[in-house]
Protein backbone atom coordinates (compact mmCIF):
# COMPACT_ATOMS: atom_id res chain seq x y z
CA UNK A 1 0.00 0.00 0.00
CA UNK A 2 1.06 3.57 -0.67
CA UNK A 3 2.35 5.32 2.41
CA UNK A 4 -0.48 7.82 2.56
CA UNK A 5 -3.47 7.94 4.90
CA UNK A 6 -6.51 5.85 3.92
CA UNK A 7 -10.06 7.09 4.39
CA UNK A 8 -13.52 5.63 3.96
CA UNK A 9 -15.38 6.73 0.84
CA UNK A 10 -18.76 5.80 2.27
CA UNK A 11 -18.16 7.83 5.45
CA UNK A 12 -17.28 10.75 3.19
CA UNK A 13 -20.52 10.17 1.28
CA UNK A 14 -22.72 10.14 4.36
CA UNK A 15 -21.06 13.20 5.86
CA UNK A 16 -21.25 15.13 2.59
CA UNK A 17 -24.94 14.26 2.25
CA UNK A 18 -25.54 15.77 5.68
CA UNK A 19 -23.76 18.99 4.70
CA UNK A 20 -25.71 19.19 1.43
CA UNK A 21 -28.96 18.34 3.20
CA UNK A 22 -28.62 21.49 5.27
CA UNK A 23 -28.00 23.51 2.12
CA UNK A 24 -30.69 22.01 -0.11
CA UNK A 25 -34.11 21.58 1.47
CA UNK A 26 -35.33 19.60 -1.55
CA UNK A 27 -32.64 16.94 -1.19
CA UNK A 28 -34.06 13.53 -0.21
CA UNK A 29 -32.30 10.22 0.42
CA UNK A 30 -33.54 6.65 0.09
CA UNK A 31 -32.01 3.40 1.24
CA UNK A 32 -33.01 -0.26 1.33
CA UNK A 33 -32.16 -1.43 4.86
CA UNK A 34 -28.43 -0.87 4.50
CA UNK A 35 -28.17 2.73 5.68
CA UNK A 36 -25.78 1.96 8.52
CA UNK A 37 -23.42 0.38 5.98
CA UNK A 38 -23.89 2.82 3.08
CA UNK A 39 -23.73 5.65 5.65
CA UNK A 40 -26.88 7.35 4.44
CA UNK A 41 -27.88 6.90 8.09
CA UNK A 42 -25.78 10.00 8.82
CA UNK A 43 -28.20 12.00 6.67
CA UNK A 44 -31.15 10.06 8.06
CA UNK A 45 -30.34 11.02 11.64
CA UNK A 46 -29.95 14.69 10.71
CA UNK A 47 -33.03 14.89 8.45
CA UNK A 48 -35.45 12.08 9.37
CA UNK A 49 -38.33 13.67 7.41
CA UNK A 50 -36.35 13.56 4.18
CA UNK A 51 -34.90 10.08 4.63
CA UNK A 52 -36.88 7.08 3.41
CA UNK A 53 -35.88 3.58 4.42
CA UNK A 54 -37.79 1.49 1.88
CA UNK A 55 -36.94 -1.84 3.45
CA UNK A 56 -35.39 -4.76 1.59
CA UNK A 57 -37.27 -3.73 -1.52
CA UNK A 58 -34.89 -2.22 -4.05
CA UNK A 59 -37.44 -2.14 -6.87
CA UNK A 60 -39.72 -0.06 -4.69
CA UNK A 61 -36.81 2.21 -3.75
CA UNK A 62 -35.92 2.96 -7.36
CA UNK A 63 -39.49 3.53 -8.56
CA UNK A 64 -40.15 5.78 -5.56
CA UNK A 65 -36.95 7.67 -6.33
CA UNK A 66 -38.35 8.28 -9.82
CA UNK A 67 -41.63 9.59 -8.40
CA UNK A 68 -39.83 11.94 -6.01
CA UNK A 69 -37.68 13.25 -8.84
CA UNK A 70 -40.73 13.76 -11.07
CA UNK A 71 -42.05 15.92 -8.23
CA UNK A 72 -38.96 18.13 -8.15
CA UNK A 73 -36.77 16.55 -5.49
CA UNK A 74 -32.99 16.06 -5.67
CA UNK A 75 -32.77 12.35 -5.05
CA UNK A 76 -29.96 10.14 -3.76
CA UNK A 77 -30.66 6.41 -3.47
CA UNK A 78 -28.22 3.94 -1.98
CA UNK A 79 -27.69 0.26 -1.33
CA UNK A 80 -24.89 -2.20 -2.02
CA UNK A 81 -23.80 -2.19 -5.66
CA UNK A 82 -24.83 -5.79 -6.22
CA UNK A 83 -28.39 -5.29 -4.96
CA UNK A 84 -29.06 -2.21 -7.04
CA UNK A 85 -28.48 -4.33 -10.14
CA UNK A 86 -31.69 -6.28 -9.51
CA UNK A 87 -33.51 -3.05 -10.32
CA UNK A 88 -31.90 -2.71 -13.74
CA UNK A 89 -35.30 -2.47 -15.35
CA UNK A 90 -36.67 0.09 -12.91
CA UNK A 91 -33.54 2.13 -13.55
CA UNK A 92 -33.96 1.70 -17.28
CA UNK A 93 -37.67 2.41 -17.62
CA UNK A 94 -38.61 4.63 -14.71
CA UNK A 95 -35.41 6.62 -14.26
CA UNK A 96 -33.29 6.64 -17.43
CA UNK A 97 -36.10 6.68 -19.99
CA UNK A 98 -37.76 9.51 -18.08
CA UNK A 99 -34.25 11.07 -17.86
CA UNK A 100 -34.66 11.96 -14.19
CA UNK A 101 -32.16 13.60 -11.84
CA UNK A 102 -31.71 10.55 -9.65
CA UNK A 103 -28.31 9.77 -8.14
CA UNK A 104 -27.59 6.14 -7.39
CA UNK A 105 -24.66 6.00 -4.98
CA UNK A 106 -23.70 2.41 -4.23
CA UNK A 107 -21.18 1.03 -1.78
CA UNK A 108 -19.54 -2.39 -1.34
CA UNK A 109 -18.62 -2.79 -5.00
CA UNK A 110 -15.87 -5.04 -6.29
CA UNK A 111 -13.68 -7.55 -4.48
CA UNK A 112 -12.72 -5.21 -1.62
CA UNK A 113 -16.00 -6.37 -0.07
CA UNK A 114 -13.77 -9.20 1.15
CA UNK A 115 -15.05 -11.83 3.54
CA UNK A 116 -18.72 -11.71 2.45
CA UNK A 117 -17.56 -13.40 -0.71
CA UNK A 118 -18.62 -13.78 -4.31
CA UNK A 119 -22.35 -13.18 -3.81
CA UNK A 120 -21.63 -9.64 -2.61
CA UNK A 121 -18.64 -8.77 -4.83
CA UNK A 122 -20.04 -7.33 -8.02
CA UNK A 123 -17.53 -6.77 -10.80
CA UNK A 124 -20.02 -6.18 -13.63
CA UNK A 125 -21.84 -3.06 -12.42
CA UNK A 126 -19.91 -0.41 -14.32
CA UNK A 127 -20.61 -2.24 -17.56
CA UNK A 128 -24.29 -2.72 -16.79
CA UNK A 129 -24.76 0.92 -15.87
CA UNK A 130 -22.69 2.32 -18.74
CA UNK A 131 -25.00 0.66 -21.23
CA UNK A 132 -28.03 2.60 -20.03
CA UNK A 133 -28.90 5.61 -22.20
CA UNK A 134 -28.71 8.91 -20.23
CA UNK A 135 -26.86 7.25 -17.32
CA UNK A 136 -23.50 8.73 -16.27
CA UNK A 137 -20.98 6.64 -14.36
CA UNK A 138 -18.38 7.81 -11.86
CA UNK A 139 -15.91 5.83 -9.74
CA UNK A 140 -14.27 8.14 -7.18
CA UNK A 141 -10.67 7.30 -6.32
CA UNK A 142 -10.68 8.49 -2.71
CA UNK A 143 -12.67 10.24 0.02
CA UNK A 144 -11.85 13.72 -1.28
CA UNK A 145 -13.06 12.93 -4.77
CA UNK A 146 -16.17 11.27 -3.29
CA UNK A 147 -17.12 14.48 -1.50
CA UNK A 148 -16.50 16.53 -4.62
CA UNK A 149 -18.57 14.20 -6.80
CA UNK A 150 -21.52 14.24 -4.39
CA UNK A 151 -21.37 18.02 -4.09
CA UNK A 152 -21.21 18.33 -7.88
CA UNK A 153 -24.24 16.07 -8.31
CA UNK A 154 -26.31 17.93 -5.74
CA UNK A 155 -25.45 21.30 -7.27
CA UNK A 156 -25.17 20.66 -10.99
CA UNK A 157 -25.94 17.01 -11.64
CA UNK A 158 -28.34 16.42 -14.52
CA UNK A 159 -30.09 13.19 -15.44
CA UNK A 160 -29.41 9.82 -13.86
CA UNK A 161 -26.01 9.22 -12.28
CA UNK A 162 -24.32 6.10 -10.91
CA UNK A 163 -21.51 6.51 -8.37
CA UNK A 164 -19.53 3.46 -7.30
CA UNK A 165 -18.07 3.41 -3.77
CA UNK A 166 -16.46 0.69 -1.71
CA UNK A 167 -16.43 -0.92 1.68
CA UNK A 168 -12.69 -0.55 2.39
CA UNK A 169 -10.81 2.64 3.17
CA UNK A 170 -8.78 3.80 0.19
CA UNK A 171 -5.52 5.79 0.09
CA UNK A 172 -6.13 9.53 -0.17
CA UNK A 173 -4.54 10.64 -3.44
CA UNK A 174 -6.10 14.04 -4.08
CA UNK A 175 -5.36 17.39 -2.45
CA UNK A 176 -8.05 18.97 -0.34
CA UNK A 177 -8.81 21.63 -2.96
CA UNK A 178 -9.47 19.04 -5.71
CA UNK A 179 -12.63 19.64 -7.71
CA UNK A 180 -14.27 16.86 -9.73
CA UNK A 181 -15.13 17.64 -13.35
CA UNK A 182 -17.46 15.17 -15.05
CA UNK A 183 -15.85 13.76 -18.19
CA UNK A 184 -12.33 14.81 -17.16
CA UNK A 185 -9.52 12.63 -15.85
CA UNK A 186 -6.58 13.61 -13.65
CA UNK A 187 -2.98 12.76 -14.46
CA UNK A 188 -1.34 11.85 -11.17
CA UNK A 189 2.08 11.15 -12.66
CA UNK A 190 3.57 12.17 -16.00
CA UNK A 191 5.50 9.73 -18.12
CA UNK A 192 6.36 9.12 -21.77
CA UNK A 193 6.87 5.37 -22.17
CA UNK A 194 3.48 3.92 -21.31
CA UNK A 195 0.21 5.11 -19.76
CA UNK A 196 -1.51 3.26 -16.95
CA UNK A 197 -5.15 4.32 -16.72
CA UNK A 198 -6.79 3.32 -13.45
CA UNK A 199 -10.22 3.29 -11.88
CA UNK A 200 -10.95 3.36 -8.16
CA UNK A 201 -8.46 1.94 -5.70
CA UNK A 202 -6.33 0.49 -8.46
CA UNK A 203 -5.07 3.97 -9.29
CA UNK A 204 -3.08 3.80 -6.05
CA UNK A 205 -1.72 0.40 -7.10
CA UNK A 206 -0.75 1.93 -10.44
CA UNK A 207 1.20 4.69 -8.70
CA UNK A 208 3.11 2.07 -6.72
CA UNK A 209 3.74 0.08 -9.86
CA UNK A 210 4.98 3.23 -11.62
CA UNK A 211 7.59 3.71 -8.88
CA UNK A 212 8.91 0.19 -9.41
CA UNK A 213 8.83 0.59 -13.19
CA UNK A 214 10.89 3.76 -12.91
CA UNK A 215 13.73 1.85 -11.28
CA UNK A 216 13.58 -0.53 -14.22
CA UNK A 217 13.87 2.28 -16.74
CA UNK A 218 10.19 2.60 -17.71
CA UNK A 219 8.58 6.02 -17.27
CA UNK A 220 4.86 5.39 -16.85
CA UNK A 221 2.12 7.99 -16.92
CA UNK A 222 -0.66 7.35 -14.39
CA UNK A 223 -4.19 8.64 -14.97
CA UNK A 224 -7.19 8.53 -12.63
CA UNK A 225 -10.19 7.92 -14.91
CA UNK A 226 -12.96 8.44 -12.37
CA UNK A 227 -15.46 9.58 -14.98
CA UNK A 228 -16.19 6.40 -16.91
CA UNK A 229 -19.19 7.86 -18.73
CA UNK A 230 -18.69 10.38 -20.16
CA UNK A 231 -15.08 9.24 -20.48
CA UNK A 232 -12.14 11.56 -21.06
CA UNK A 233 -11.50 10.76 -24.72
CA UNK A 234 -8.95 13.53 -25.06
CA UNK A 235 -6.70 12.10 -22.33
CA UNK A 236 -6.90 8.60 -23.82
CA UNK A 237 -6.03 9.78 -27.33
CA UNK A 238 -3.21 11.93 -25.96
CA UNK A 239 -1.83 8.95 -24.05
CA UNK A 240 -2.06 6.79 -27.15
CA UNK A 241 -0.20 9.34 -29.26
CA UNK A 242 2.44 10.24 -26.71
CA UNK A 243 3.17 6.91 -25.05
CA UNK A 244 2.11 4.34 -27.65
CA UNK A 245 1.01 1.76 -25.06
CA UNK A 246 -1.92 1.80 -22.65
CA UNK A 247 -2.51 -0.43 -19.63
CA UNK A 248 -5.86 -0.25 -17.83
CA UNK A 249 -6.35 -1.41 -14.24
CA UNK A 250 -9.73 -1.80 -12.58
CA UNK A 251 -11.43 -3.59 -9.69
CA UNK A 252 -14.03 -4.78 -12.20
CA UNK A 253 -14.40 -7.24 -15.02
CA UNK A 254 -12.15 -6.47 -17.97
CA UNK A 255 -15.35 -6.76 -19.97
CA UNK A 256 -17.46 -3.60 -20.33
CA UNK A 257 -15.58 -1.55 -17.77
CA UNK A 258 -12.69 0.92 -17.91
CA UNK A 259 -10.57 -1.33 -20.11
CA UNK A 260 -13.27 -1.86 -22.70
CA UNK A 261 -14.18 1.79 -22.83
CA UNK A 262 -10.53 2.82 -23.17
CA UNK A 263 -10.02 0.32 -25.98
CA UNK A 264 -13.12 1.65 -27.74
CA UNK A 265 -11.78 5.19 -27.70
CA UNK A 266 -8.30 4.16 -28.82
CA UNK A 267 -9.80 2.02 -31.57
CA UNK A 268 -12.01 4.90 -32.72
CA UNK A 269 -9.35 7.57 -32.79
CA UNK A 270 -5.76 6.32 -32.48
CA UNK A 271 -5.35 2.55 -32.26
CA UNK A 272 -2.57 1.36 -29.95
CA UNK A 273 -2.38 -1.84 -27.88
CA UNK A 274 -4.56 -1.60 -24.76
CA UNK A 275 -3.66 -4.18 -22.09
CA UNK A 276 -6.48 -4.72 -19.62
CA UNK A 277 -5.96 -5.81 -16.04
CA UNK A 278 -8.98 -6.73 -13.97
CA UNK A 279 -11.29 -9.60 -13.15
CA UNK A 280 -11.15 -12.08 -16.01
CA UNK A 281 -14.74 -13.22 -16.51
CA UNK A 282 -14.92 -14.70 -13.05
CA UNK A 283 -16.70 -14.32 -9.71
CA UNK A 284 -14.84 -13.18 -6.61
CA UNK A 285 -14.39 -15.20 -3.43
CA UNK A 286 -14.17 -14.86 0.33
CA UNK A 287 -10.94 -13.58 1.77
CA UNK A 288 -9.48 -10.37 3.06
CA UNK A 289 -10.17 -7.61 0.55
CA UNK A 290 -6.54 -6.76 -0.05
CA UNK A 291 -5.43 -10.43 -0.30
CA UNK A 292 -7.85 -10.95 -3.15
CA UNK A 293 -5.98 -8.60 -5.47
CA UNK A 294 -2.97 -10.93 -5.41
CA UNK A 295 -5.21 -13.99 -5.67
CA UNK A 296 -6.81 -12.63 -8.86
CA UNK A 297 -3.48 -11.37 -10.24
CA UNK A 298 -4.47 -7.74 -9.90
CA UNK A 299 -1.80 -6.60 -7.44
CA UNK A 300 1.02 -4.11 -7.84
CA UNK A 301 3.43 -6.82 -9.03
CA UNK A 302 0.92 -7.90 -11.67
CA UNK A 303 0.63 -4.34 -12.96
CA UNK A 304 4.42 -4.10 -13.15
CA UNK A 305 4.64 -7.40 -15.01
CA UNK A 306 1.92 -6.55 -17.51
CA UNK A 307 3.32 -3.07 -18.13
CA UNK A 308 6.84 -4.38 -18.70
CA UNK A 309 5.36 -6.88 -21.10
CA UNK A 310 4.12 -4.05 -23.33
CA UNK A 311 7.68 -3.74 -24.50
CA UNK A 312 8.15 -7.41 -25.32
CA UNK A 313 7.09 -8.85 -28.63
CA UNK A 314 5.92 -12.13 -27.15
CA UNK A 315 3.32 -10.76 -24.70
CA UNK A 316 -0.07 -12.09 -25.58
CA UNK A 317 -3.29 -12.33 -23.70
CA UNK A 318 -3.96 -15.67 -22.16
CA UNK A 319 -7.00 -17.34 -23.61
CA UNK A 320 -10.24 -17.02 -21.70
CA UNK A 321 -13.85 -16.80 -22.82
CA UNK B 1 -63.45 23.15 -13.35
CA UNK B 2 -66.41 22.39 -15.56
CA UNK B 3 -68.97 20.06 -14.04
CA UNK B 4 -69.66 17.08 -16.22
CA UNK B 5 -72.92 15.18 -15.73
CA UNK B 6 -73.19 11.43 -16.00
CA UNK B 7 -74.66 11.68 -19.50
CA UNK B 8 -71.64 13.74 -20.59
CA UNK B 9 -69.26 11.21 -19.06
CA UNK B 10 -70.98 8.44 -20.97
CA UNK B 11 -70.48 10.36 -24.23
CA UNK B 12 -66.85 11.03 -23.36
CA UNK B 13 -66.22 7.34 -22.61
CA UNK B 14 -67.77 6.52 -25.98
CA UNK B 15 -65.45 8.99 -27.70
CA UNK B 16 -62.46 7.47 -25.88
CA UNK B 17 -63.50 4.01 -27.06
CA UNK B 18 -63.93 5.15 -30.66
CA UNK B 19 -60.50 6.74 -30.65
CA UNK B 20 -58.92 3.62 -29.14
CA UNK B 21 -60.25 1.55 -32.04
CA UNK B 22 -59.24 4.17 -34.62
CA UNK B 23 -55.70 4.40 -33.21
CA UNK B 24 -54.94 0.69 -33.01
CA UNK B 25 -56.51 0.05 -36.41
CA UNK B 26 -54.48 2.83 -37.99
CA UNK B 27 -51.29 1.59 -36.27
CA UNK B 28 -52.13 -2.02 -37.16
CA UNK B 29 -50.98 -2.84 -33.61
CA UNK B 30 -51.55 -1.88 -30.00
CA UNK B 31 -53.62 -2.94 -27.01
CA UNK B 32 -57.37 -2.33 -27.36
CA UNK B 33 -58.65 -4.79 -24.70
CA UNK B 34 -57.15 -3.17 -21.60
CA UNK B 35 -57.74 0.30 -23.00
CA UNK B 36 -61.45 -0.28 -23.54
CA UNK B 37 -61.79 -1.73 -20.03
CA UNK B 38 -60.59 1.54 -18.41
CA UNK B 39 -62.40 3.97 -20.73
CA UNK B 40 -65.15 4.71 -18.20
CA UNK B 41 -62.63 5.17 -15.39
CA UNK B 42 -60.53 7.51 -17.55
CA UNK B 43 -63.64 9.54 -18.42
CA UNK B 44 -64.50 10.03 -14.75
CA UNK B 45 -60.94 10.86 -13.73
CA UNK B 46 -60.06 13.26 -16.56
CA UNK B 47 -63.44 14.97 -16.81
CA UNK B 48 -64.62 15.02 -13.21
CA UNK B 49 -62.16 14.03 -10.51
CA UNK B 50 -58.67 15.19 -11.47
CA UNK B 51 -57.70 18.74 -10.57
CA UNK B 52 -55.78 19.48 -13.77
CA UNK B 53 -55.56 22.26 -16.32
CA UNK B 54 -54.46 21.53 -19.89
CA UNK B 55 -53.25 25.14 -20.14
CA UNK B 56 -51.07 24.73 -17.04
CA UNK B 57 -49.97 21.08 -17.17
CA UNK B 58 -47.03 21.43 -14.77
CA UNK B 59 -48.81 23.31 -11.99
CA UNK B 60 -47.21 22.02 -8.77
CA UNK B 61 -50.62 21.71 -7.10
CA UNK B 62 -52.17 19.55 -9.82
CA UNK B 63 -53.41 16.02 -9.25
CA UNK B 64 -51.21 13.33 -10.86
CA UNK B 65 -52.25 10.20 -12.72
CA UNK B 66 -49.77 7.43 -13.52
CA UNK B 67 -51.04 4.80 -15.93
CA UNK B 68 -48.90 1.95 -14.64
CA UNK B 69 -50.36 -0.46 -17.19
CA UNK B 70 -48.63 1.53 -19.92
CA UNK B 71 -49.85 -0.68 -22.76
CA UNK B 72 -53.27 0.98 -22.33
CA UNK B 73 -51.72 4.05 -23.96
CA UNK B 74 -54.50 4.43 -26.57
CA UNK B 75 -57.00 5.01 -23.76
CA UNK B 76 -54.81 7.57 -22.00
CA UNK B 77 -53.82 9.42 -25.18
CA UNK B 78 -57.47 9.58 -26.24
CA UNK B 79 -58.56 10.96 -22.86
CA UNK B 80 -55.76 13.55 -22.80
CA UNK B 81 -56.54 14.81 -26.30
CA UNK B 82 -60.28 15.02 -25.57
CA UNK B 83 -59.47 16.92 -22.37
CA UNK B 84 -57.50 19.43 -24.46
CA UNK B 85 -53.87 18.61 -23.68
CA UNK B 86 -53.06 18.24 -27.38
CA UNK B 87 -55.00 18.29 -30.69
CA UNK B 88 -57.04 15.17 -31.46
CA UNK B 89 -55.50 15.17 -34.94
CA UNK B 90 -52.18 14.03 -33.42
CA UNK B 91 -53.72 10.70 -32.39
CA UNK B 92 -53.21 9.40 -35.93
CA UNK B 93 -49.45 9.36 -35.22
CA UNK B 94 -49.85 6.66 -32.57
CA UNK B 95 -47.02 4.08 -32.80
CA UNK B 96 -45.57 5.77 -35.88
CA UNK B 97 -42.20 7.33 -36.52
CA UNK B 98 -41.95 11.11 -35.95
CA UNK B 99 -44.83 11.08 -33.47
CA UNK B 100 -44.52 11.51 -29.72
CA UNK B 101 -47.28 8.97 -29.22
CA UNK B 102 -45.01 6.02 -28.43
CA UNK B 103 -46.51 2.54 -28.33
CA UNK B 104 -46.38 2.60 -24.55
CA UNK B 105 -47.12 5.66 -22.43
CA UNK B 106 -44.48 8.34 -23.00
CA UNK B 107 -43.80 11.42 -20.89
CA UNK B 108 -43.07 13.53 -23.94
CA UNK B 109 -46.83 13.64 -24.55
CA UNK B 110 -48.50 16.66 -22.90
CA UNK B 111 -50.39 15.62 -19.77
CA UNK B 112 -48.48 12.39 -19.26
CA UNK B 113 -46.81 12.32 -15.84
CA UNK B 114 -44.48 9.34 -16.27
CA UNK B 115 -43.37 6.99 -19.01
CA UNK B 116 -44.55 3.48 -18.30
CA UNK B 117 -44.79 0.18 -20.12
CA UNK B 118 -42.83 -2.31 -18.10
CA UNK B 119 -45.41 -3.54 -15.62
CA UNK B 120 -45.16 -3.12 -11.89
CA UNK B 121 -43.31 0.19 -11.73
CA UNK B 122 -45.99 2.87 -11.79
CA UNK B 123 -47.22 2.28 -8.26
CA UNK B 124 -43.73 2.91 -6.88
CA UNK B 125 -43.56 6.10 -8.92
CA UNK B 126 -46.92 7.08 -7.42
CA UNK B 127 -45.54 6.44 -3.92
CA UNK B 128 -42.70 8.85 -4.66
CA UNK B 129 -45.08 11.52 -5.96
CA UNK B 130 -47.32 11.12 -2.92
CA UNK B 131 -44.33 11.34 -0.56
CA UNK B 132 -43.25 14.55 -2.29
CA UNK B 133 -46.76 15.93 -1.84
CA UNK B 134 -46.53 15.25 1.89
CA UNK B 135 -43.05 16.80 2.14
CA UNK B 136 -44.25 19.93 0.36
CA UNK B 137 -47.56 20.10 2.30
CA UNK B 138 -49.50 19.99 -0.95
CA UNK B 139 -53.10 18.87 -1.17
CA UNK B 140 -52.86 17.07 -4.49
CA UNK B 141 -53.86 13.45 -5.01
CA UNK B 142 -51.91 10.83 -6.91
CA UNK B 143 -53.86 8.25 -8.91
CA UNK B 144 -52.29 5.07 -10.22
CA UNK B 145 -54.10 2.68 -12.56
CA UNK B 146 -52.80 -0.89 -12.42
CA UNK B 147 -53.93 -4.05 -14.19
CA UNK B 148 -54.84 -7.36 -12.58
CA UNK B 149 -52.20 -9.19 -14.62
CA UNK B 150 -49.77 -6.50 -13.53
CA UNK B 151 -50.23 -7.17 -9.83
CA UNK B 152 -48.52 -10.51 -10.35
CA UNK B 153 -45.33 -8.41 -10.28
CA UNK B 154 -43.73 -8.48 -6.81
CA UNK B 155 -42.75 -4.82 -7.07
CA UNK B 156 -46.44 -3.89 -6.76
CA UNK B 157 -46.52 -5.46 -3.30
CA UNK B 158 -43.29 -3.74 -2.32
CA UNK B 159 -44.93 -0.43 -3.20
CA UNK B 160 -48.12 -1.34 -1.32
CA UNK B 161 -46.04 -1.85 1.82
CA UNK B 162 -44.41 1.54 1.35
CA UNK B 163 -47.75 3.27 0.78
CA UNK B 164 -49.08 1.93 4.06
CA UNK B 165 -45.86 2.66 5.99
CA UNK B 166 -45.93 6.32 5.00
CA UNK B 167 -49.71 6.64 5.50
CA UNK B 168 -50.15 8.03 1.99
CA UNK B 169 -53.81 9.00 2.18
CA UNK B 170 -53.13 11.14 -0.91
CA UNK B 171 -52.49 8.00 -2.98
CA UNK B 172 -55.33 6.21 -4.77
CA UNK B 173 -54.86 3.04 -6.78
CA UNK B 174 -57.47 1.83 -9.23
CA UNK B 175 -57.20 -1.82 -10.21
CA UNK B 176 -58.58 -2.61 -13.66
CA UNK B 177 -59.74 -6.10 -12.75
CA UNK B 178 -60.71 -7.42 -16.16
CA UNK B 179 -59.54 -11.00 -15.57
CA UNK B 180 -57.60 -11.33 -18.81
CA UNK B 181 -53.90 -11.09 -19.56
CA UNK B 182 -51.80 -11.71 -22.66
CA UNK B 183 -51.60 -15.48 -22.42
CA UNK B 184 -55.13 -16.12 -21.25
CA UNK B 185 -57.36 -15.74 -18.19
CA UNK B 186 -55.72 -14.41 -15.05
CA UNK B 187 -57.32 -17.17 -12.97
CA UNK B 188 -55.42 -19.73 -15.08
CA UNK B 189 -52.13 -17.94 -15.67
CA UNK B 190 -51.51 -17.00 -12.04
CA UNK B 191 -54.43 -17.03 -9.62
CA UNK B 192 -53.86 -14.27 -7.13
CA UNK B 193 -56.48 -14.85 -4.46
CA UNK B 194 -58.78 -12.37 -2.82
CA UNK B 195 -57.24 -9.04 -3.74
CA UNK B 196 -59.54 -7.11 -1.41
CA UNK B 197 -58.41 -9.14 1.60
CA UNK B 198 -54.80 -8.98 0.48
CA UNK B 199 -54.58 -5.21 0.08
CA UNK B 200 -56.56 -4.71 3.29
CA UNK B 201 -54.04 -6.84 5.15
CA UNK B 202 -51.28 -4.71 3.61
CA UNK B 203 -52.82 -1.74 5.41
CA UNK B 204 -54.85 -0.11 2.63
CA UNK B 205 -58.50 0.85 2.52
CA UNK B 206 -60.13 -1.36 -0.11
CA UNK B 207 -63.29 -0.54 -2.08
CA UNK B 208 -64.80 -2.86 -4.67
CA UNK B 209 -66.91 -1.41 -7.49
CA UNK B 210 -68.29 -2.02 -10.95
CA UNK B 211 -65.70 -0.24 -13.10
CA UNK B 212 -68.29 0.56 -15.78
CA UNK B 213 -70.75 2.24 -13.41
CA UNK B 214 -70.08 5.99 -13.33
CA UNK B 215 -71.89 6.53 -10.04
CA UNK B 216 -69.85 3.80 -8.32
CA UNK B 217 -66.54 5.06 -9.76
CA UNK B 218 -67.29 8.62 -8.64
CA UNK B 219 -68.41 7.64 -5.18
CA UNK B 220 -65.35 5.41 -4.62
CA UNK B 221 -62.95 8.15 -5.72
CA UNK B 222 -64.74 10.76 -3.57
CA UNK B 223 -64.48 8.45 -0.58
CA UNK B 224 -60.80 7.77 -1.27
CA UNK B 225 -60.04 11.49 -1.46
CA UNK B 226 -61.42 11.92 2.06
CA UNK B 227 -59.23 9.20 3.59
CA UNK B 228 -57.48 10.48 6.69
CA UNK B 229 -54.66 8.01 7.26
CA UNK B 230 -54.56 5.25 4.70
CA UNK B 231 -54.02 4.97 0.97
CA UNK B 232 -57.00 3.59 -0.95
CA UNK B 233 -57.11 0.67 -3.35
CA UNK B 234 -60.19 0.65 -5.57
CA UNK B 235 -60.91 -2.72 -7.13
CA UNK B 236 -62.80 -1.94 -10.32
CA UNK B 237 -64.41 -5.03 -11.82
CA UNK B 238 -64.30 -4.49 -15.55
CA UNK B 239 -64.72 -6.29 -18.84
CA UNK B 240 -61.68 -6.54 -21.06
CA UNK B 241 -62.56 -5.15 -24.49
CA UNK B 242 -65.75 -3.54 -23.10
CA UNK B 243 -68.03 -2.22 -25.82
CA UNK B 244 -66.87 -4.41 -28.72
CA UNK B 245 -68.59 -7.81 -28.59
CA UNK B 246 -65.88 -9.88 -30.25
CA UNK B 247 -63.18 -8.32 -28.05
CA UNK B 248 -64.98 -8.74 -24.73
CA UNK B 249 -63.24 -11.24 -22.44
CA UNK B 250 -61.15 -12.39 -25.38
CA UNK B 251 -57.40 -12.66 -24.63
CA UNK B 252 -56.69 -12.34 -28.35
CA UNK B 253 -57.53 -8.65 -28.21
CA UNK B 254 -55.19 -7.89 -25.33
CA UNK B 255 -52.64 -6.87 -27.92
CA UNK B 256 -54.21 -7.03 -31.36
CA UNK B 257 -56.19 -4.51 -33.43
CA UNK B 258 -59.35 -5.32 -35.37
CA UNK B 259 -58.25 -7.95 -37.86
CA UNK B 260 -60.12 -6.57 -40.88
CA UNK B 261 -62.05 -3.59 -42.21
CA UNK B 262 -65.23 -5.49 -41.30
CA UNK B 263 -64.09 -5.98 -37.72
CA UNK B 264 -63.06 -2.33 -37.56
CA UNK B 265 -66.46 -1.11 -38.76
CA UNK B 266 -68.28 -3.52 -36.49
CA UNK B 267 -66.30 -2.24 -33.50
CA UNK B 268 -67.19 1.40 -34.20
CA UNK B 269 -70.81 0.49 -34.87
CA UNK B 270 -71.12 -1.34 -31.57
CA UNK B 271 -69.42 1.44 -29.60
CA UNK B 272 -71.80 3.93 -31.18
CA UNK B 273 -71.51 7.67 -30.82
CA UNK B 274 -70.50 10.11 -33.53
CA UNK B 275 -71.75 8.41 -36.74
Amino acid sequence: MLKVPAESLRDAYGEELKILGAKYKDLVVLDADLSSSTKTSIFGKAFPDRFFNMGIAEQSMVATAAGLSLSGKKVFASTFAVFLMRTYEQMRQSVCYNNLDVNFVVTHSGITVGEDGATHQIVEDVGIMSGLPNMKVTVPVDSIETRSVIEFLAEKGRGPNFVRLSREKFPVLNNKDYEFRQGKSVTFKDGDDVTIIGMGVMVSFALEAAEQLKSRGIDARVINMSSIKPIDREAIVKAAKETGHIVTVEEHSIYNGLGSRTAEVASDEYPVPVWRLGMKDTFGKSGKGWELFDYFHMGVEDIVKLTEGCFREEQRYENFP
Amino acid sequence: MEQYKEADLKNIATSIRRKIIEMVYSAKSGHPGGSLSIADILAVLYFKELNIDPLDPTNPDRDRLVLSKGHASPGLYAALSLRGFFPESLLTGFRKLNSKLEGHVHRGVPGVEASTGSLGQGLGIGVGMALAGKLDSKNYHVFVIVGDGEIEEGSIWEALMAGAKYKLNNLIVILDKNGVQLDGYTKDIMPIGNVKDMVSSFGWDAIEINGHNFEEIISAVEKAKKSQHKPTFIIANTIKGKGVSYMENNPKYHGAPPASQEEYEQALREIGGED
